[in-house]
């Protein structure tokens, strides 16, 4: 019965099995009689599917000037009852399905918008990850600088621009955190660069910013958080409503920077899919999680005009909201005011995507413990420091999916917006090629390019999720 | 008890008078009627639901009182913000729990309000952080995250994260009821220690063993009210009302 260790045992490494691709085919496929049936069954679906698709796509065709050339080349090369892709279209007419109908002459201000895009992007998306960031804003440079040279327009235009994608991959390498510059100043020069026009228009409506600012740093101290905002909110829309435009044209009067002016009915295509799909994830993150904070408020009004918002724009089809915006929200406002049909869209998908958000992150707040709370309270931080610092890292971190499921939904659903005349790629771009009549019965290959591209954004989006979450994981729970 | 810096000063730390509260239509703290000098090392006990540990989350306001008066350190606890804030960086909180934040590593955990609630310079902050640090004993952990730390060591680092604000009190709630035994003697070593400087201490535990080495004062609480209070010697050895010698024989009983 007596025992008494006298030794303890040191760990040992755990027994050598056999392994290798044999053992892994045997657990993995067949396992058992029914796995067994299953594998075999998947290899028929697969055998099936690629038997069905793939003499269609290696018997393609890139080079025709319509659907009845790729036919007879087809059968010529293949036997007249052989099928094949006529991506030959696509070759004519990709530029429509980028740029829609974007005067051609200009299309290097989108390219180097979207090249900016991302130099914008990387000190966000790669905050303490300087290597990331630098591979991203490199490989941007190049790409864009590539596109430019097959873009037309003149030979410094050519220069400024890669010259400003390098500079900025200069920034990325030697001082990161000047790249948030970009990142603010880059919705205007979105604007700008999109819309044309006089630069004095987004540079005021930035001045804007610089008003509330400057409203807001002496009153806060004096009048609090609440009041100094709701102030230079106030001082910021007399700014835009009233003086804005008027300083925007005598500037312009006094020192003229103006480019081709390119109005929003000529948008179409991924340009519109993007600027939609940017625009609206990167404003709806910061609106849902006031909202989502504003549902969880104690304030009663703050509460019940948060819950009012996100059930009502929850409870309403997408669709609907979209007509509201080309139609509807045109009778409230006075007649000289033109509101731009793409902001309108732009500010009613942001609202629709933000109130689905708050949701998500609603959920990742209940999932924090309440002491996190108490802990933040108890070294007596306000309750903007405890959010800001202790409850959104955690929150945000929790809700990575659903906020990322969220924004691949609302990039998908940007081509709703064919429903308001605008022209997205997936049904705008794709009916007036198909109506073209050197194309007519065109049928899968818009939609497989159209959807291709889709997959590798939205496929992008959900890797770059993953890595966020792996970079976060710090709680090893 | 006889060392000379546990000395108990004439200034009053927290003043409780007359103070009621309600949760709902339950009466949780009855006429609660205490003073607390500088220096002062108080042990609270009880029954669970004894309202204990909503005595000492009233002092910091984590708990709001109804009615009656709180004076903590010259600032009465109103619904006015800004004496709440006052008082919650002036008086530090351990919780049963840790509490610490996840999403930090231990050293960013201790500057994270000396940073944004003192305004004090990154660098020294943490110069702070590790010197307490290094007095709970663990300053070669000041780079992980907490989900890497036994929960002894997070209790210290909850310990000196309170301590990196510079309190004038230390409240703590239960802090070693979520602990194996083998780590309450480390997290109760650097408590002892913390008294032995001189620390106001409000403490609510059942270690009455720490109660015996380094409290002044035993507060023995049942249904929300106070129902004696002593020093812990006469507290241990000759309790006056039957409910508190009902509660010592169950909890010294065996």
């Amino acid at each position: 019965m007596q025992f008494t260790r006298t030794e303890m045992l040191p760990p040992q490494p755990p027994p050598v099995s056999q392994s290798g691709a044999v053992k892994w085919v045997r657990e993995n496929l067949f396992s058992g009689p029914l796995n067994t049936i299953l594998t075999l069954l998947s290899i028929l679906v697969v055998y099936y599917l690629l038997n069905l698709s793939l003499p269609w796509l290696l018997h393609g065709v890139w080079n025709a000037s319509s659907l009845t050339e790729c036919r007879t080349i087809i059968a010529a090369n293949f036997g007249p009852d052989a099928g094949g892709g006529c991506w030959a279209m696509i070759h004519a007419r990709w530029y429509q399905w980028i740029f829609g109908f974007y005067p051609p002459e200009v299309y290097w201000r989108p390219i180097l918008n979207f090249g900016l895009l991302f130099v914008a992007m990387a000190p966000i998306l790669f905050s303490d990850n300087l290597r990331g960031s630098v591979k991203l804003v490199g490989t941007v440079a190049v790409l864009t600088i590539i596109a430019l040279t097959l873009a037309q327009g003149p030979w410094w235009v050519f220069a400024l621009c890669s010259a400003l994608m390098l500079a900025s991959v200069a920034v990325a390498l030697l001082a990161p955190r000047y790249l948030l510059v970009a990142t603010v100043l880059y919705p205007f020069a979105t604007v700008w660069l999109l819309w044309g026009g006089s630069i004095w228009g987004p540079v005021t409506a930035m001045l804007g910013f610089v008003v509330l600012v400057l409203v807001y740093r002496p009153l806060s101290p004096r009048l609090g958080v609440v009041m100094a905002t709701s102030l230079a909110v106030v001082a910021a829309a007399i700014w835009w409503g009233v003086l804005d435009s008027y300083v925007a044209a005598a500037l312009e009067q006094v020192v003229s920077l103006s480019i081709q002016p390119v109005e929003s009915d000529k948008f179409g295509g991924f340009l519109l899919a993007f600027l939609i799909g940017v625009s609206s994830i990167s404003i709806s993150l910061p609106i849902g999680i006031l909202l989502a904070l504003g549902r969880q408020s104690d304030m009663f009004l703050i509460k019940t005009l948060s819950v009012a918002f996100i059930e009502f724009v929850r409870g309403v089809p997408l669709i609907t909201m979209l007509f509201t915006a080309s139609l509807l929200l045109q009778y409230f406002l006075p007649p000289q005011v033109q509101f731009d049909l793409i902001l309108r869209v732009i500010i009613l998908v942001t609202l629709f995507s933000a109130a689905y958000n708050a949701e998500v992150i609603r959920g990742g707040l209940a999932a924090l413990p309440k002491g996190q709370y108490e802990a933040a309270d108890a070294l007596g931080m306000d309750y903007w420091q405890a959010q800001r610092l202790i409850i959104m890292p955690q929150a945000l971190k929790v809700s990575i999916p659903g906020i990322v499921s969220t924004f691949i939904g609302l990039f998908k659903d940007t081509t709703l917006v064919s429903f308001v005349g605008l022209q997205d790629p997936l049904r705008g771009i794709t009916t007036i090629v198909r109506a073209d009549i050197n194309w007519k019965g065109i049928y899968w290959e818009p939609y497989i390019f159209v959807g291709v591209i889709f997959f590798a954004a939205c496929y992008g989006m959900s890797r770059y999720s993953l890595y966020l979450e792996r970079k976060l994981h710090t709680d090893h729970r | 008890m006889a060392d000379p810096a546990m000395k108990i000063s004439d200034e009053v730390a927290v003043q409780i008078t007359a103070m009621n509260k309600w949760y709902g239509t339950f009466h949780v703290l009855r006429d609660i009627n205490m003073t607390v000098q500088k220096g002062e090392r108080i042990v609270v006990c009880g029954p669970s639901g004894s309202g204990k540990s909503t005595l000492i989350r009233c002092i910091n306001r984590l708990e709001e009182h109804q009615q009656g008066q709180i004076i903590v350190d010259g600032t009465e606890l109103t619904n006015d913000i800004k004496n709440i804030d006052k008082v919650r960086s002036e008086v530090g909180m351990v919780f049963q729990h840790f509490n610490l934040f996840p999403h930090l590593t231990i050293l960013e955990n201790l500057t994270l309000a000396p940073i944004w609630v003192r305004k004090i310079p990154k660098k020294e902050a943490d110069e702070t952080a590790m010197y307490f640090l290094s007095k709970v004993k663990i300053p070669e952990q000041a780079h992980k995250y907490p989900g890497q730390l036994s929960g002894g060591q997070q209790q210290r680092v909850a310990i000196a994260r309170s301590l990196c604000m510079r309190p004038r009190i230390m409240l703590f709630d239960e802090p070693t009821s979520a602990l194996d035994p083998e780590m309450i003697k480390e997290v109760l070593d650097t408590m002892i220690d913390l008294a032995k400087e001189g620390m106001t201490m409000l403490c609510v535990t059942h270690e009455m063993g720490f109660a015996q080495a380094v409290a002044n004062r035993v507060i023995f609480m049942d249904q929300g009210q106070i129902v004696e209070q002593n020093e812990p010697r006469e507290f241990f050895n000759n309790p006056k009302s039957e409910r508190t010698k009902l509660f010592l024989s169950q909890i010294l009983g065996h």
